[in-house]
């Protein structure tokens, strides 16, 4: 069932501070516009994960300030303006400093709770 | 390149933001759009795939504000909208803001102009290139006081010191300038040559004095103020010109640079080298105390290692610099930086003044935050509703802040206009003497002090009511609407009703017993009767009077032409004056025999060398044998007149009439005590009188005084008479200046000048507390009064009298007075430390003060409390309980 509805216990909001790499990583891939983000982080996360569209706007407009995205608008089919982002060489290297961090905790974090299972 | 970005993107929010937000609004409607579209694509009917997207996107102006709100600009944004909110607000209350802001420019105005009068004084480097390095250097005297120095002195520092890069001598010097239409009199110094050199300030013109300059067989030279060069004519070419001054030839070698600050002798304009004997003959000049030092440290030595060395050297005397008695080192020496030095004398009341003024500040802002306090009661509404509509706590914090610094800021502004007229105000009261008065003034400095202070108020004024009204919850402040419960915010406003009393008292205190001193310093008996004298300093000069006896004769002619003066009852010469502030002309006095067996020890005297006539003219009164008269002549037997102190010392319980005594040199002529009179106070009122010895200036056989001091005793208004006497003076010999007049009363004053203008000052801060206490005590019982209105009128309808109501209220308000005071009381006590050297003749406990202070404060509390209790008073019960 992936059609989209209110929060249940299946799908989470994103772990704090973790939406950051995770919209450097969708946009690794190729260039996307917002809502574009927002399902392929669902859908890869096989709706594990629900992006708020205001955080992922907000985080949006801070990534682009930060250097690490540029963003272009687009005009669509029905002559709509969508703007579209795409990765810059900061932001290739933010995303690995910061997929490297979180590997390194997640295995950590790993580590601890299998230490517990066996004690 | 992110910074950048930041920059651009927020300022694009900020100047363009019409585009900024249609871009946002562009992307979640795209947003949107991309999400119907696919829950169509999949099969929801289009009606069914808005549902869901409005219920997973939420709304979308939320959306949108939270993407506009994350940037930087949006701090900006809101700042100014909560300015722009402020500025409404005090519109809407104009006479909430005007008393706000009012008692806000007082107390910014007070402290800015104060700090701009002490900054320069006790905190700005004095302007020489590396002032901290110049020191001043004295001699200790019996009490450990600090004493000139001798020439011998300096030099034997001189050669054997290695802590200064230059050492000089100076002492104040006084040339009379002749050969012009009128003789004009000059203020200067005579220095040694490496004076300037120590300052480390050259002359502009000309050149600096040299070694060679400085020898008793010297030609003499003078260096100029530019200020003098440029009233004698501004000459460029003035270099070489000579002058005639003291009748001498002197050749001008240099011009000082325009705006060069002597502090050492602010009033000087010209210099001319000291040109004493480096041989040192003994008994003379070279050896008397009358020598200031000062020193340049070397790169590197500090203040302590210079005073372990000349201390070293006092203690180690050598064959080369033999020492006489009086000059023996045996203290030590005294260093001081030039700038504790130059401004010992009026530290402590400067510092006393910043005290007072934090004070007064401090009530200020405890009045303004009570007002602050008292409006957000009125507004806790407002602030419910916008807590009900979603504003964070932080939020409304942040814009009752701004409120508080915009107001804040304005009375900074207007503060500034009244630290301008503060100052103006503060050097027209400010005694004379008072060091780097000319640096006074409203500069960068005053400026960022100002901006500082008001920064904090700001602050200080906003966070107690912020965090009040951002508190509690809104539901019930909604619903209880905000006349009929006293909140918490009372609590507070008590709290600092009680500091703003007990800080006027304190203030009151000071004022109080600043006042008390004064009185008892106009008290005090000077020893002769001050109305209706006239007093000024006749100068002999030039050739014509170097003869002594000329001279005598000048000033016996001139005083016959006073006495013949239509107004004036009597006159008389003599060579120092009292209270005139001029250094003291002491003596040692020895005396043939003493009952007390030491007829010759420690005894210094104040020798003053009278015309016939000067106890008379003077009212000093004759306690024994006969005063000096005409017959006192320079061959009739010397004879002397003693002050009843030094008669009291050494004749205790005798008849000290017919002894002989010695003044000054041990070899001298006797003089033979003809009369006893009574004491006199010579440097001030405040000082104990020192012992006196009067002679016939026709009996003194040292030499003859060159500027002995007139008084005149007038019929009426002494002042009037000044051209008349002038005049007289001037028909026997037009080329003698004539200075320094003021009347005796002229006199009295400024020598309690430095007390007068501590207690103006600090009894316009005593009454600024006292009304601004008074105000806050209203205030915080009128807005109880207002807020209890309910239950006064409950009490009324019980059958409380009108009178029980009264004494209701007055009781609250004269029970937070009465702990404001006792509070007071304790911070007294310790604060008036700071003013105990300005105090005079009493105890900084003085009972008639305490008591007289706190029942003026009772009296101005009661006053502030009558109003409010007694519209409590008139609370008519039916109509206040049918309001509900």
């Amino acid at each position: 069932m992936t059609v989209p509805g209110p929060s249940t216990d299946e799908n989470t909001d994103v772990i704090q501070g973790t939406l950051d790499m995770l919209i450097l990583k969708t946009l690794s891939l190729e260039p996307m516009h917002g809502f574009g983000i927002a399902r392929r982080v669902e859908q890869v996360s096989r709706g594990v994960f629900k992006v708020n569209p205001g955080s992922l706007l907000t985080a949006l407009q801070r990534l682009e300030r930060a250097g690490w995205l540029d963003a272009e608008w687009q005009q669509t089919e029905n002559s709509r303006r969508a703007k579209y982002y795409s990765l810059t060489r900061a932001g290739k290297k933010q995303l690995e400093i910061e997929s490297a961090d979180w590997k390194r905790r997640a295995s950590a974090i790993a580590r601890l709770l299998n230490v517990n299972a066996e004690g | 390149m992110s910074l950048w970005r930041q920059l651009t993107r927020g300022l694009r929010g900020l100047t363009k933001h019409a585009a900024a937000d249609q871009d946002v609004a562009d992307e979640v409607q795209h947003y949107t759009e991309q999400a119907t579209a696919e829950l169509i694509a999949r099969g929801l009917s289009p009606e069914a795939a808005r549902r869901a997207v409005q219920l997973e996107l939420g709304n979308a102006t939320i959306v949108r504000e939270q993407v506009r709100a994350s940037g930087w600009e949006n701090l900006v944004r809101t700042f100014f909208a909560d300015l722009r909110y402020a500025g409404r607000q005090l519109r809407n209350n104009p006479g909430f803001a005007a008393t706000v802001i009012l008692i806000l420019a007082l107390g910014i105005g007070a402290s800015t102009a104060i700090f701009s009068a002490v900054n320069p004084i006790l905190f700005e480097p004095l302007p020489y290139p590396h002032a901290g390095r110049i020191m001043m250097i004295w001699d200790f005297d019996d009490n450990g006081s600090r004493l000139p120095l001798t020439f011998g002195t300096y030099r034997e520092m001189l050669e054997r010191s290695r802590s200064f890069d230059e050492l000089a001598v100076m002492k104040p010097w006084q040339p009379t300038l002749t050969g012009a239409v009128h003789p004009e009199r000059f203020e200067g110094q005579r220095v040694s040559a490496a004076y300037f050199r120590t300052l480390g300030i050259q002359p502009v013109m000309g050149r600096d004095f040299q070694p060679a300059d400085d020898r008793p067989d010297s030609l003499p030279v003078v260096i100029l103020s530019r200020e003098l060069w440029q009233r004698l004519g501004g000459d460029n070419l003035i270099v070489g010109r000579q002058m005639k001054l003291d009748g001498k030839l002197s050749t001008v070698i240099g011009v000082m640079p325009s705006g060069f600050e002597n502090v050492l002798a602010p009033e000087a304009e010209i210099w001319t080298p000291l040109q004493y004997d480096a041989a040192l003959p003994p008994d003379a000049r070279e050896w008397g105390h009358h020598l200031s030092m000062v020193g340049r440290l070397r790169a590197g030595v500090g203040i302590l290692q210079a005073k372990r060395e000349l201390d070293t050297i006092a203690r180690t005397p050598v064959a080369e610099f033999r020492r006489p008695s009086h000059a023996a080192l045996e203290s030590g020496l005294m260093v001081n930086s030039l700038q504790a030095d130059v401004t010992s004398a009026v530290r402590p009341a400067l510092l006393a003044l910043i005290g007072a003024v934090i004070l007064v500040l401090i009530i200020a802002c405890v009045n303004v935050t009570n007002l602050l306090l008292a409006r957000g009661a009125h507004r806790r509404g407002e602030f419910a509703m916008r807590v009900a509509l979603g504003a964070e706590r932080t939020r409304l914090v942040r814009q009752l802040l701004t409120e508080s610094l915009l107001l804040a800021a304005l009375g900074g502004c207007l503060g500034m206009a009244v630290a301008k007229i503060g100052v103006q105000l503060l050097l027209a009261l400010s005694p004379a003497q008072l060091p780097g008065v000319n640096a006074i003034a409203v500069n960068g400095a005053v400026f960022a002090f100002a901006f500082a202070v008001t920064t904090v108020i700001g602050l200080a004024v906003g966070l107690i009511p912020a965090l009040h009204a951002s508190r509690g919850d809104p539901h019930t402040a909604l619903q209880q609407g905000s006349q009929r419960t006293a909140g918490g915010h009372q609590q507070t406003r008590r709290a600092l009703v009680v500091v703003e009393v007990a800080i006027a008292l304190v203030l009151l205190v000071s004022a109080g017993l600043l006042l008390r001193s004064l009185q008892h310093l106009f008290a005090i008996d000077p020893g002769f009767n001050g109305s209706h004298l006239l007093t000024m300093q006749v100068q002999a000069s030039g050739d014509r009077l170097d003869d002594d006896s000329t001279r005598l004769r000048f000033f016996q002619q001139s005083l016959d032409a006073v006495r013949h003066v239509p107004g004036v009852s009597a006159a008389a010469f003599t060579s120092q004056l009292p209270l005139s502030g001029a250094p003291e002309d002491g003596y040692g006095v020895r005396f043939e025999s003493s009952p007390t067996g030491r007829p010759d020890a420690d005894n210094g005297a104040d020798r003053y060398a009278v015309s016939p006539g000067y106890f008379e003219t003077m009212s000093i009164p004759l306690h024994r044998g006969r005063s000096l008269d005409e017959h006192d002549t320079a061959n009739a037997p010397l004879v002397a007149v003693i002050s009843e102190s030094l008669a009291q010392s050494k004749f205790p319980g005798h008849d000290p009439i017919g002894h002989r005594l010695r003044i000054g040199p041990a070899d001298g002529p006797w003089y033979t005590i003809v009369g006893v009179v009574g004491n006199v106070k010579q440097a001030s009122l405040a000082l104990s009188q020192s012992d006196a010895v009067y002679v016939a200036s026709a009996q003194w056989r040292l030499f003859v005084d060159k500027a002995p001091w007139l008084v005149v005793r007038a019929h009426g208004d002494a002042a009037a008479l000044t051209p008349g006497i002038k005049n007289a003076i001037w028909s026997v010999d037009k080329d003698q200046p004539i200075v320094r007049v003021a009347t005796m009363d002229d006199l009295l004053a400024a020598s309690a000048a430095e007390r007068h203008f501590a207690l103006v000052l600090f009894a316009a801060f005593a009454l600024a507390a006292l009304a601004l206490t008074a105000i806050g005590i209203y205030g915080v019982l009128a807005g109880s009064v207002a807020e209890r209105m309910r239950e006064i009128g409950v009490r009324a309808a019980l059958g409380a009298t009108r009178s029980n109501i009264l004494a209701l209220v007055l009781r609250q308000g004269m029970a937070l007075t009465a702990l404001g005071v006792a509070i007071g009381l304790i911070a007294s006590f310790a604060a008036t430390q700071a003013i105990a050297t300005l105090l005079f003749g009493i105890s900084r406990l003085d009972l008639v003060t305490y008591v007289g202070v706190i029942a003026l404060l009772l009296g101005v509390a009661s006053t502030a409390c009558w109003v409010p209790a007694w519209r409590a008073a008139q609370v008519d019960p039916a109509i206040t309980l049918r309001a509900e």
